[in-house]
């Protein structure tokens, strides 16, 4: 399983995703790879993602994509993150 | 790991910002203050929310202004700005925003450890109301070094 980590220029916000979904994965005993990457980079860090972790303002950049897109409002809110993340993957 | 340097004179407490423009500048000489960056890195930060939008907004209240490793950043390091009137900067869920980090980190590489250590700080959901009603330098210290510690 591949989860992706997406912000704006790949430093920063997308670090804290990435740690805050392994947290929650952990938790949810799911086994997955969570990596960062940024806007620029979208298309083919996507590609063979199962699951794309991003903001409400950078959803519309990420395109066409077969994998789950999660938006997630508060980064530091492990509830909605641990939500979002069983919907997708349970 | 640990959190980026957060020296006395990279904090401000209590500024007044007309807009997010302001707010980020504040931010950005919070960190040329400290000698993280040189002055142009605000300017970078703001340019980010400018090309991705307001996503760097990514809790109630809370921006995390950053921007790419260039030439302009000296160390890593981190800013903390508090606001005496919150600005809005466009996020559908998370305005208005009361408190500004600024960071800068010289490698790509830095983030994954040292900015993952804010997840620690503010996942406690008292983190950010508690550093927007932070009177002095010495509080919003507290507030990060006690939340990264009671989560060890």
């Amino acid at each position: 399983m591949k989860i992706v980590a997406i912000c704006g220029v790949g430093v920063g916000t997308s670090g804290i995703l990435k740690v805050n979904a392994e947290r929650v994965l952990d938790r949810l005993g799911i086994d997955a790879d969570v990596t960062a990457s940024d806007a620029a980079h979208i298309a083919e860090a996507a590609a063979d993602a199962q699951v794309v972790l991003t903001s409400p303002e950078l959803v519309d950049r990420i395109g066409r994509t077969n994998a789950d897109v999660i938006v997630v409002e508060n980064y530091f809110d492990l509830d909605e993150l641990e939500r979002k993340l069983d919907e997708a993957l349970g | 790991m640990s959190l980026p340097p957060l020296p006395d004179s990279a904090i401000t407490v209590g500024a007044h910002a007309a807009d997010w423009r302001e707010a980020v500048e504040l931010a950005g000489q919070a960190l040329a203050r400290s000698g993280a960056t040189e002055q142009g890195y605000a300017q970078r930060m703001i340019q980010v929310i400018e090309e991705f939008g307001a996503y760097i907004v990514i809790a109630p209240g809370l921006a995390l202004a950053h921007a790419r490793p260039g030439p302009d950043v000296n160390a890593d390091g981190l800013s903390v700005v508090t606001l005496d009137e919150p600005v809005v900067f466009g996020h559908p869920h998370n305005d208005p925003v009361s408190v500004v980090l600024g960071l800068a980190v010289s490698t790509p590489e830095a983030h994954v450890t040292s900015v993952a250590e804010l997840a620690n700080v503010f996942n406690d959901p008292e983190a950010i109301p508690a550093l927007a009603a932070a009177t002095d330098v010495a509080d919003v210290q507290r507030i990060l070094t006690l939340s990264e510690e009671a989560s060890r």
